[in-house]
């Protein structure tokens, strides 16, 4: 058992270490949570001067239309995270949804995490650059002026991997 | 923890070059920290410097955010003068900590 260790360790010691050059954020999901995992891992890349690229598809695409960005909730129901023990219909109460994200959002401008659309634009100001996908855009029957104006083009998924390419890129799916 | 040898001052710092003592630090020795990082600085920098000093003796928690909102530099700014990770970046030509925050 011993030797075993002793050379993984080595191994892991003679690995070379390679700096991540490139976060390319992959966002298919519309909830708060989601959505701010997204923004927070790309512009902590641009804070760290690597660079960072976001690709928003399906339900991710709320996160960049203009209408709902900023009203995005967390779900209360199917969360077995959200406050344990609160029985799932009480989760599902009118109105109860809505009051839990606007709590989480008052928590999170404490932080000083900024309401998603601003995020997006200090994200746009360190250089990062936002995109939809096109299939999803067209299944939703979204156009460009129904997007955030950082949203840089709506492109294909072969145009999202060219975005990726180069050394010490990573991808990052949500 | 390290020295820093700058105008013949030695500069307590920490393994990643970062000031222990933040009161060693003055406008000369910035102007040569921001050297080593291929900067020039400018009264804007200078401007930003003394802006995150104060915060910090104030023991306010530094953001690219609240540095956007400070009045001297918007965000994008904020970036163009300190490439590479601005926060980071200005911080240690401040002469004050890593900053600590996520966002």
């Amino acid at each position: 058992m011993e030797d075993v260790k002793e050379m993984t360790a080595n191994k892991v010691v003679a690995k070379e270490k390679k700096e991540v050059k490139k976060i390319m954020v992959i966002c298919a999901r519309g909830t708060l949570e989601d959505v701010y995992a997204a923004l927070i891992m790309a512009n902590g890349a641009l804070a760290e001067g690597k660079e960072a690229k976001m690709f928003f598809t399906f339900f991710g695409l709320d996160a960049i239309t203009k209408k709902k960005a900023d009203h995005l909730h967390t779900a209360t129901v199917g969360n077995p995270a959200f406050m344990r023990g609160l029985p799932t219909m009480i989760g599902g109460l009118p109105g109860f949804e809505a009051l839990a994200s606007s709590m989480m959002k008052k928590e999170m401008e404490k932080l000083d995490i900024p309401p998603v659309t601003e995020f997006f634009e200090m994200i746009e100001a360190g250089g990062g650059e936002i995109f939809a996908c096109k299939l999803a855009a067209d299944m939703f029957h979204l156009k460009k002026e129904d997007f955030i104006p950082e949203v840089k083009d709506i492109i294909t998924v072969g145009q999202m991997y060219e975005l990726a390419e180069g050394e010490g890129t990573h991808m990052v799916f949500i | 923890m390290d020295t820093l040898t700058i105008n013949n001052a030695e500069i307590k710092v920490n393994e990643e070059g970062y000031f222990t003592d933040p009161s060693q630090w003055n406008e000369d020795i910035a102007i040569e920290m921001a050297k080593q990082q291929n900067i020039d600085l400018s009264e804007k920098h200078f401007e930003v410097l003394h802006f995150l000093r104060n915060k910090y003796a104030e023991e306010v928690p530094l953001t690219i955010r609240k540095v956007g909102k400070s009045g001297i530099v918007d965000i994008k700014e904020f970036y163009k003068l300190f490439p590479g990770g601005p926060l980071k970046i200005s911080s240690k030509i401040a002469g004050i900590p890593k900053p600590v925050s996520c966002v």
